[in-house]
């Protein structure tokens, strides 16, 4: 005959601090590390044409090996470049009933900046020896440029602005059918204020 | 009139402790769902320089990371603390990174390598020409889709910290 058993009690009193342990072992071992950056799109190699564009259409900056920055062959100062940029984007310098006039465009109109925003072309030369922070800081200007100019569309179209169309579209639990339609509202926008930027080689001395 | 009770000392009530377990289990599974291990072990300096009109990388799976700085102090290599390019958990030569960028993108599923994305990681320090090679690296290998990958932050710090 076989006696009746109860199963032995198994302590689980050091479940906690077994898990407790794991728990910190995975916070050590793991971080949290969303990566952000400056999103950019190189030109094909091998692909040289040449294209007549009028020089007030191009917006030159230069950055030297002391990261002193150049802007249409001034000095100025790094806090200064963004405004700068957006007045030249925005400029739409022609006047009404002129072909390639902006409509939407809101600034002075300067007969040396740019005439629409599909022709304002930044160019951004660089010497060997400048830092990669400073480049990167002028790349954020740029694109902060941009992103305003984009944004007051936005805004003024959606009534969102540009940047939260982006995070909304980036976002997993949209539905199909929203992601078509803020892609189609993303694509008026960058349709309006196309990023063009070059990377000449060689800096002009 | 205050009245103190005498007599014999009522017990506190015990803790039901019972739950614990599950209570850091379920903290343990979220710290495993949202954190990411580092696959590559740094053997170059990478303090990012920062940035505020990001946008953000979050789809892994597309993603050639390219690491450059300063080679970080080793067993006395004869490359100590000269700019180095990282792929792949080693380091490097410049000349090489064209290639080494097509042996990592051979390793994202096919659908994507259309529009895998190369991640420049390079350190705050690094000088312009070197980012310039990798840029003609990649050109070179048609991966035009890159990303200056910085931190969150003020650009104007990039300016304070020194050049």
């Amino acid at each position: 005959m076989r006696s009746k058993r109860t199963a032995p009690d198994i302590n689980a009193g050091s479940m906690a601090d077994i898990a407790f342990l794991l728990l910190i072992f995975f916070l050590v071992a793991a971080s949290i590390d969303n990566d952000t950056g400056l999103n950019r799109i190189l030109p094909r190699e091998h692909v040289k044409t040449t294209v007549n564009i009028k020089k007030r259409n191009l917006f030159e900056i230069s950055i030297n090996p002391q990261n002193d920055l150049m802007v249409e062959g001034e000095l100025v100062e790094f806090k200064d470049l963004r405004g700068m940029t957006i007045a030249f984007i925005d400029n739409g310098g022609l006047v009404q009933g002129q072909k390639g006039f902006c409509g939407y465009c809101q600034g002075e109109q300067s007969a040396f900046l740019s005439e629409h925003p599909n022709q304002a072309i930044i160019s951004l030369s660089t010497s060997r020896n400048s830092d990669y922070a400073f480049y990167v800081s002028v790349q954020n200007e740029i694109i902060g440029a941009y992103n305003f100019l984009r944004n007051r569309e936005g805004l003024k179209l959606f009534g969102t602005d540009y940047e939260s169309l982006v995070s909304n579209y980036n976002k997993a639990e949209v539905s199909v059918s929203e992601k078509s339609m803020l892609k189609k509202k993303i694509e008026t926008l960058r349709l309006k204020y196309p990023q063009k930027l070059v990377e000449p080689e060689t800096i002009y001395h | 009139m205050i009245h103190f009770k005498k007599g014999n000392p009522v017990q506190p009530p015990t803790i039901p402790t019972a739950s614990l377990p599950d209570i850091v289990f379920i903290l343990l599974f979220f710290f495993m769902t949202v954190t990411t291990i580092k696959d590559q072990n740094l053997l170059v300096e990478n303090k990012l320089p920062q940035a505020n009109e990001t946008e953000k990388l979050t789809k892994t799976d597309r993603i050639i990371e390219v690491f450059v700085g300063h080679s970080k102090q080793t067993h006395g290599s004869s490359k100590e603390g000269v700019v180095q390019v990282q792929m792949d958990n080693r380091l490097v030569e410049m000349d090489d990174v064209g290639h080494q960028a097509v042996l990592a993108l051979n390793n994202i599923p096919e659908h994507l390598r259309k529009i895998a994305i190369v991640s420049i990681k390079a350190d705050h320090k690094v000088k312009m020409g070197t980012i310039t090679d990798i840029k003609k690296q990649l050109k070179k290998v048609n991966l035009l889709k890159i990303n200056y990958t910085t931190v969150e932050g003020d650009v104007f710090q990039n300016l304070k910290n020194g050049f």
